[in-house]
């Protein structure tokens, strides 16, 4: 059988046209759209005296969207560097492995926004005069918020390299960084690639809470969508609100067509599977890349340059290793452990040292009684969110065709930061006289359920279609058909949102127990509340404690409860 | 001088918990000679994908020493190329830089790159395909560019590791005989080579010399030279008898492999060779034993088949190719019937005994009662494990109890096997009960 031509050789003659005149226009664009944002970082900024300000004039939208997608997107690099630096190390050397993993678990459950006062102060003192203080602060607020998901997913990867390909690059005298680049890195990058894309989904929530705060008394505004945001919300101005919406709901829809589905289109040839799969991704932006000569020519002209970079990362990385290290002798190994349990031992004191003698036991207690009632609230939430969106999303999914149609929308709604949307809560809770108590749950719930939602479409789709059939042929019906088909089928997925869902709800609790319209503040009672307030006021003592115990509540919560669900899933469950 | 000489190596592996260690190699001497094409043939267990490992450079042995050319090796051996059992290309790359990858990583300079590619391609017959992704491509041309891979670097030794087993059965037909008349045709990339099989009638056609493989721990139990002119004809008289007698060695590990084939009758000839017991079979206690990993039904299934031939021609390669099993398939089944008495086997010959005839003929019910009669009888694990479920008052035992005791004598994964294997003929015998979800065995009641 002859071979037929692939489309993509007959499309490489002819000579240059509208593609490649596009192509170059957008690179024009982009460039001019960085040079213009970026020098806006450059600003003078001394505080108290100077300090930028935010105009609620909806033609300045574009620009202040436009520095808070910057932001997002040099954290997103810092947080890709970061990834692969960290997960390579983790899972290359054992003894950083035993550090690096536990670390890393410890890291995801931290809640976020609670660092910000910490890192606020650190940086505008590092970037004494300049905006970039700020702007730093911010940028590590979305990279803490993105990177611990980004570099779990690379660090699993890279331990599940196929063992055959391994041993294939070794035995072919790959380098180091042949190794890296070839191999390790195309197998990871899909997972990396999803986990990307959610994370900075994600990410928009934090740009929203750390363009505008208040730490140790005073406000800092940096110029963005968000703190557009915040004035907008001081000001009581609804139109603006409304404006920043919209505005909000264009950049992500913006990113989305122009980063991430040409990414994933391109992805796809990264698949581990060696056999063609049904359909794959497209995107219109990808397609016009590679009918364009010009990206062509771009790389035929940097192979050269490249082949350089592999030779001199090459010698500098070294030969790949033989594939066993060979054991370190015990008593080597047991300073090593030693000397660790010594480090944890002495961090841990201290910070008991400096939470008891600040603000005392009684404080601790009262601190656990506001962790259990956060507890409550996010465990309320699950269980409504569930109850609402389980159902729905199952219809959704055993509807092919309207799961296509509306897994997009889930997935923009997930990545919608829920904080633009708290100023209309507040608003209702006002009017009606809703105590923010059990308001803050719907606050919560604003960002976290979608999660739920998502995984049961997900976990619908993969019940396969002869056990539906099976389930109507032999008549389960109602309570029935839920108790013997859906749910044992969606457990996993639905295991999968819940963890997300509740690390979302945490974190966002920290925003959604206090919230302001105007003059008006609500303010409930809860560890989210505390911290809030602690950071306010800058008062270091409990900050620390409040940030410790809502991390203490995170970790024991997945150790105690979705770890078991999770094994569960995986032993009995399992599909 | 041998291109690789293996000296005295083992190869042992910790067991978990500093209960000792796992011996898969156990002193092997070895060597590839020049211009020779030597098959590595054994049983699944036999270590010789670990040996293939250890004579590549990409494992360490605990013992001995690996030379290539005379000289120790370090680390992966640079004469030397794979051919892989699963292909081992890398998705994203096309067929021309998968078959670069040996290339770029000694940084040859482009041009010369893309020129000795092309050429390999061509050799392999895969020409109009270089900028095809390894998905586009059948099993077959996957592995013709894996061919290509190893064959671009001139390596001294061609390795191949199970090069057919995951392909069809006409698909692999077909290549091996390509890669033969290559060899044949004097042209070949390499000056030997060394192949990993479990495939009997493979070995016999490709190599000149197969060294046969014991299991556990893994060891040479012998050689034998093929003497046929190249290619190997299938219909000679001595590449059956061949076949044959390595088929009535692999099937009798106790027998010594003297290598003395000279014509379709000398089979015979191995009966009064002496035993040669196995040290892992010896030990005392029963969960010392490992049963052959087959589930009752594949017993039940090939005795059927067996029981059928009434006139019967029982020989073991015959049997194989009517069930298109492979070695590693079949030999298994066969132990299993063996030791539940069920068959016997001499010189290569499976006859049923009463019980086995029974078995294989009689009602569901009553088959199960032979079972568990043979197996009370003849399986020391299971008869064990019934005693201890007897002791306890609620007649139920936890199964890391037991994986406990399998995990003293073998490597965890192997542990596991054994419990399910167990597990497997135990329900089956109606002896114990199993309840997965809680990891316990219990008696009926």
């Amino acid at each position: 059988m002859k071979p037929l031509p692939e489309p993509e050789s007959l499309r490489r003659s002819g000579s240059f046209g509208l593609p490649d005149l596009a192509v170059i226009l957008g690179v024009l664009a982009l460039l001019g759209v960085v040079a213009h944002v970026g020098a806006g970082a450059m600003v003078s900024f001394r505080p108290p005296d100077v300090s930028p300000t935010v105009s609620l004039d909806p033609r300045n939208l574009p620009d202040y969207a436009a520095r808070s997608t910057l932001r997002m997107f040099i954290a997103l690099a810092a947080s890709l560097l970061f990834t692969l630096i960290y997960g390579w190390l983790a899972a290359h050397n054992r003894r950083a492995e035993r550090v690096l993993v536990p670390l890393l678990d410890i890291l995801q459950s931290v809640p976020v926004l609670g660092f910000l006062s910490i890192t606020v102060t650190g940086f505008i003192a590092l970037f004494p005069g300049s905006l970039l203080g700020l702007e730093a602060a911010s940028i590590f607020a979305i990279f803490t918020s993105q990177v611990w998901n980004m570099t779990f997913s690379f660090y699993q990867s890279l331990r599940t390299v196929p063992k055959e390909l391994g041993e294939a690059t070794t035995l072919y005298r790959l380098s180091r960084w042949q190794r890296f680049t070839r191999l390790e890195l195309p197998s990871a990058a899909i997972p990396l690639l999803w986990n990307a894309m959610m994370s900075f989904g994600g990410g928009w929530f934090f740009v929203a809470a750390s363009e505008a705060i208040s730490v140790l008394n005073r406000d800092y505004t940096l110029p963005g969508i968000g703190s557009y945001v915040a004035a907008a919300i001081a000001a009581q101005d609804l139109r603006a609100l409304g404006w920043a919406m919209a505005t909000m709901a264009v950049v992500i829809l913006l990113v989305d067509q122009l980063f991430w589905r040409p990414l994933v289109a391109w992805s796809d040839r990264f698949r581990l599977e060696l056999s063609a799969s049904g359909d794959a991704p497209e995107s219109w932006l990808y397609d016009l890349l590679t009918t364009a000569h010009i990206p062509r020519l771009v790389a035929a002209a940097s192979t050269p340059a490249l082949e350089g970079v592999d030779r001199l990362m090459s010698a500098l990385l070294g030969p790949v290793q033989d594939h066993e290290e060979a054991p370190a002798p015990p008593g080597q190994e047991r300073l090593f452990n030693l000397a660790l349990l010594v480090l944890i031992g002495a961090l841990l004191a201290a910070l008991l040292h400096f939470v008891l003698t600040r603000v005392g036991l009684a404080e601790v207690a009262t601190v656990f009684r506001l962790g259990l009632l956060t507890l409550a609230r996010v465990l309320l939430l699950l269980v409504l969110a569930s109850l609402i969106w389980t159902p729905i999303g199952v219809a959704i999914g055993f509807h092919p065709r309207l799961a296509r149609l509306l897994q997009p929308l889930v997935q923009f709604l997930a990545s919608f930061p829920a904080n633009f949307i708290f100023p209309f809560a507040t608003l209702f809770f006002v009017r009606f006289q809703i105590p923010i108590g059990w308001g803050s749950i719907l606050l919560m719930a604003l960002g976290a359920q979608w999660y739920i939602l998502f995984n049961a479409i997900a976990g619908a789709q993969t019940i396969p279609s002869d056990l539906r059939e099976m389930a109507d042929d032999v008549g389960l019906k109602g309570l029935q058909r839920w108790r013997k088909l859906i749910i044992p089928g969606i457990f996993s997925a639905w295991v999968t949102g819940g963890v997300t869902a509740s690390g979302g709800a945490w974190n966002a609790s920290i925003v959604s127990e206090v919230v302001s319209w105007g003059s008006t503040t609500l303010a409930a009672s809860g560890l989210g509340a505390y911290i809030a307030e602690a950071t306010g006021r800058g008062d270091w003592p409990r900050i620390a404690l409040g940030i410790g115990m809502m991390s203490l509540f995170v970790v024991g919560f997945n150790r105690l409860f979705w770890r078991r669900l999770y094994d569960l899933a995986e032993s009995k469950y399992h599909l | 001088m041998d291109l690789i000489t293996v000296d005295h190596v083992s190869k042992r592996f910790p067991l978990p918990d500093g209960k000792g260690e796992f011996t898969v190699l156990g002193d092997v001497t070895l060597s590839v000679h020049r211009g020779e094409v030597l098959a590595l043939l054994g049983r699944s267990g036999s270590g010789k994908s670990t040996l293939l490992r250890i004579m590549s450079g990409l494992i360490r042995p605990s013992q001995g020493e690996v030379r290539s050319n005379g000289l120790p090796m370090r680390g992966a051996n640079p004469n030397l190329a794979m051919v892989f059992q699963s292909f081992a290309l890398l998705p994203w790359l096309t067929v021309q830089e998968n078959v670069e990858l040996g290339l770029a990583a000694r940084h040859v300079p482009l041009a010369e790159r893309r020129e000795r590619a092309l050429k390999a391609i061509d050799i392999v017959g895969l020409d109009g395909f270089e900028n095809a992704y390894p998905k586009e491509l059948s099993g077959g041309m996957k592995q013709r560019v894996g061919f290509a891979r190893a064959f671009v670097l001139n390596p001294e030794v061609l390795f191949m590791d199970e090069p057919f087993s995951a392909l069809d059965v006409l698909t692999a037909e077909n290549l091996r005989g390509e890669i033969d008349d290559l060899w044949n045709a004097g042209t070949f990339p390499s000056k030997s080579i060394l192949i990993v099989t479990h495939n009997i009638e493979e070995a016999v056609y490709l190599a000149d010399r197969v060294v046969i493989l014991g299991s556990k721990p893994g060891r040479i139990r012998g050689e034998l030279q093929v003497n046929l002119p190249r290619p190997h004809d299938r219909n000679h008289p001595r590449f059956k008898a061949l076949v044959d007698y390595i088929y009535s060695v692999m099937t009798n590990p106790d027998i010594a492999v003297t290598g003395e084939v000279e014509g379709p009758e000398s089979g015979a000839a191995l009966a009064g060779a002496g035993p040669e017991r196995s040290p892992q079979r010896s030990s005392g206690s029963p969960f010392a034993r490992p049963l052959p990993h087959v589930r009752v039904g594949g017993i039940s299934g090939l005795l059927e088949l067996v029981a059928e031939k009434r006139d019967g021609d029982g020989s073991i390669p015959q049997l194989a190719q009517r069930l298109q099993l492979e070695v590693d398939d079949l030999l298994p089944l066969l132990d299993a019937a063996v030791l539940l008495g069920f068959a016997e086997l001499t010189d290569g010959e499976v006859r049923l005994t009463a019980i086995g005839r029974d078995f294989a003929t009689t009602t569901i019910l009553r088959s199960k009662d032979l079972f568990r009669q043979q197996a009370l009888g003849r399986v020391p694990v299971l008869s064990s494990i019934v005693h201890t479920l007897q002791e306890k008052e609620n007649r139920a035992m936890r199964s890391d109890f037991f994986l406990g005791i399998w995990d003293d004598y073998f490597p965890l994964k192997e542990a596991e096997r054994q419990l399910a294997t167990t597990v497997d003929w135990g329900r089956y015998a109606e002896l114990f009960e199993y309840d997965a979800i809680e990891g316990r065995l219990y008696l009926p009641s």
